[in-house]
């Protein structure tokens, strides 16, 4: 707990920096990565990523340092041969995309950890601390290095504002784009180049293995709470600084541990929540919206039931008791009571000897069942020629779905018919 | 028919080829429209009636020939031409409300880094209740039922403010109500002298909607008026089966690796 205060209340200039500097990088890769993830283009980021390692490595066998200009540079030439080698063998060959990724990935990763190895193996003494790029280490980020990277992460962030109009187009609609005359392969190009630097700065942070992580899963998070791109990209960088900021105050508190894997069971764990527990597009939700429909398909049949029993003896306000309904609605006796009770509760029903009876607004909303349900059969029939005995499941369904509106329509379309197809009554509310 | 071309023409396609993957698709497609005209582009599946469009907005590369409008490049008048592809070319969950996407349709004035102004959102709403969608402005359009989809598209188009249109199948998945106020709407802007061209699959309605037709099957058949075009044996020509020996060489061009034109020998490698 202690070290959760010192952390947090910031006051060591150090940790400032570590802190500020994954906030910076992760939020950055985050906003970069959104539009990646727009363009359904996730495994691409993923390619990069490990393709990145054999840049840094020749960074450094080239220079003997561990500049963090040269890495990055580094970096970014091999990233972009990556990207070129999946473009090349996509176009080229008869493979599909996700082959070629798979293969650049795997070549590109491949001979970087051959190259790490060399090096390790080299003896010499500045390549410690290299292997920190397989898995990250927020702690690593001081001085120079926090510059640079840093810088990038700004860089990031200003294209992204000027081109954002753009880069979402590009997103939704590109031969549209193309059509109105903006020069598409250069924004293009920028946007890559984008994706490639975002790699190149978030793997001082994730490491290149998880980095895909960070770049795609503060997106794909956000898209459940929004349907609005600004606040998507802004609530991804939100949960990408999050998971940064976590992944810095692991570091900090183990310094053995490697940052990466860290920052990615947060921002999953995060994702995880978003999945589950957003609204509208959360699976909970959904489940609970699914409910709901089932218990008011359930609630209408039941009335209906009644109302069917209302027809057969001339009087809809006569009592029934629930095997009667149950004679008309099959489920169990059980599930029976508890609607019954429910819609008692709900006024539509009123308990009477024996069982219930429909109140004048029970008797009222199932009409209206009644009446689309053999409207929507009259309606298959005469106007889709569906022969009459197939018509009854589907209007089953329909009865509960429609909205005023189409009830509306579907009548003026039908002129207010009599009978449906079995020459039952059509009932109308008194006009 | 002379006299009607000889002002500038809205659209001159001329030995236009073009080809998927080496084998043509169109082949030397040769044409002219006048302006204010609203034109349909008729053939079966597969005739290439989106491939014309496409090649003329130059979205696709050309093995042969070229395409002006109002005798200029397409360069040239970029901001006078608007382009509605087909509604299923795009990811409708996309997140985006209505008024977004027809807002991009002033990104062609607007210009690069510009964000949309005031003006622009004013211009983008006047678009929309042109097409009756106003008031389905911050819908999240994946909520959109396809005849409003189609709507939206329309709108962004008419945000554009251009003289010449190509759409892409503006009708498909759309209801008879709204294919009325649709093709009303093109027709108004007719007569403001706009040319509006729309590929079309519905043959019956063909003569009351278009006032000239395109009738093209990987060749064109025909293009003129409707009244003299649209012929029980120009559709024959059309419709009336494949020519089994152009595609059989179209096929032939693919396996063996030739290019569509010998000059285009290096491009094809």
């Amino acid at each position: 707990m202690n070290s959760f205060l010192e952390f947090f209340s910031f006051a060591d200039p150090n940790i400032r920096y570590v802190a500020f500097g994954a906030v910076l990088l992760t939020a950055s890769s985050a906003i970069v990565g959104s539009f990646t993830f727009l363009n359904k283009k996730s495994l691409i980021g993923d390619a990069i990523a490990h393709a990145v390692l054999p840049g840094i490595c020749l960074g450094f066998i080239v220079s003997q340092t561990k500049n963090p200009v040269i890495l990055i540079t580094g970096a970014f030439i091999t990233g972009w041969l990556s990207l070129l080698a999946v473009e090349f063998i996509t176009a080229r060959t008869r493979l599909k995309e996700d082959t070629a990724i798979g293969l650049v990935l795997s070549v590109f990763f491949g001979i970087g950890i051959v190259m790490l190895t060399v090096i390790q193996k080299s003896g010499n003494a500045a390549q410690s601390g290299l292997d920190h790029f397989l898995f990250g280490k927020a702690a690593a980020l001081v001085g120079d290095d926090l510059i640079a990277f840093g810088s990038v992460a700004l860089i990031l962030l200003i294209v992204v504002y000027f081109l954002f109009k753009e880069f979402a187009l590009l997103a939704f609609d590109k031969d549209y784009a193309r059509s109105i005359g903006f020069p598409v392969r250069i924004i293009e190009l920028v946007l890559t180049s984008l994706i490639v630097l975002a790699v190149v700065i978030g793997i001082q942070a994730v490491g290149v293995v998880l980095m895909a992580a960070i770049l795609i899963t503060p997106a794909a998070a956000a898209r459940f709470w929004t349907n609005k791109i600004t606040v998507m990209i802004l609530l991804a960088s939100i949960f990408g600084a999050v998971s940064g900021l976590s992944g810095a105050y692991i570091s900090y508190i183990a310094p053995a541990m490697p940052t990466g894997p860290w920052i990615v069971i947060v921002i999953s764990t995060i994702a995880f929540i978003s999945f589950f527990f957003a609204p509208k597009r959360g699976v909970i939700n959904r489940l609970f919206r699914q409910a709901t429909i089932r218990r008011t398909i359930n609630d209408e049949n039941v009335l209906k039931a009644f109302y069917q029993l209302g027809e057969e003896n001339k009087n809809f306000f006569n009592p029934h008791p629930a095997e009667a309904v149950l004679r008309k609605r099959r489920m169990q006796h059980g599930a029976m009571i508890k609607i019954l009770e429910r819609l008692q509760a709900q006024g539509y029903l009123e308990k009477a000897k024996p069982g219930w009876t429909l109140t004048e607004e029970g008797k009222l909303r199932a009409q209206r069942v009644v009446k689309i349900h053999r409207l929507w059969e009259l309606y298959l029939t005469t106007e889709l020629r569906i022969a009459p005995d197939h018509v009854h499941d589907d209007a089953d369904t329909i009865e509960h779905l429609l909205t005023p509106e189409l009830e509306a329509e579907l009548e003026r379309i039908l002129q207010f018919p009599k009978a449906d197809p079995h020459q039952s009554e059509i009932p109308y509310r008194d006009r | 028919m002379e006299k009607e071309i000889s002002i500038t023409p809205a659209l001159e396609i001329h030995d236009l080829t073009v080809a998927f993957d080496r084998k043509p698709v169109l082949w030397n497609i040769d044409l002219k429209l006048p302006q204010g005209k609203l034109v349909g582009i008729i053939g079966p599946n597969g005739a290439g009636k989106s491939t014309l469009i496409k090649a003329v907005m130059g979205l696709l590369p050309l093995s042969s020939g070229f395409a002006k409008l109002f005798d200029q490049d397409l360069n040239d008048i970029r901001t006078r031409v608007s382009y509605v592809p087909q509604r299923e070319s795009v990811d409708w969950d996309f997140p985006a409300s209505v008024l977004d996407v027809v807002l991009m349709g002033r990104y062609g004035k607007l210009g690069l880094f510009n964000r949309p102004r005031k003006a622009d959102r004013d211009a983008a709403m006047d678009c929309l209740k042109q097409v009756g969608m106003e008031q389905y402005a911050h819908r999240q359009i994946s909520q959109l039922s396809g005849g409003q989809q189609q709507r939206t598209f329309l709108a962004r188009a008419l945000a554009q403010q251009a003289d010449i249109y190509f759409m892409d199948e503006p009708f498909a998945g759309v209801d008879a109500a709204t294919e009325k106020a649709i093709i009303e709407l093109l027709r108004n802007m007719t007569q403001a002298n706009k040319t509006v061209i729309v590929v079309h699959h519905d043959l019956q309605s063909v003569p009351q909607y278009f006032d000239w037709v395109i009738l093209l099957n990987t060749r064109l058949i025909a293009c003129g008026p409707t009244a003299s075009t649209f012929t029980q044996s120009n559709l024959q020509e059309t419709y009336g089966g494949k020519l089994t020996l152009l595609s059989d060489v179209g096929d032939l061009i693919k396996r063996e690796s030739f290019p569509n034109r010998e000059g285009s020998a290096k491009q094809a490698l």
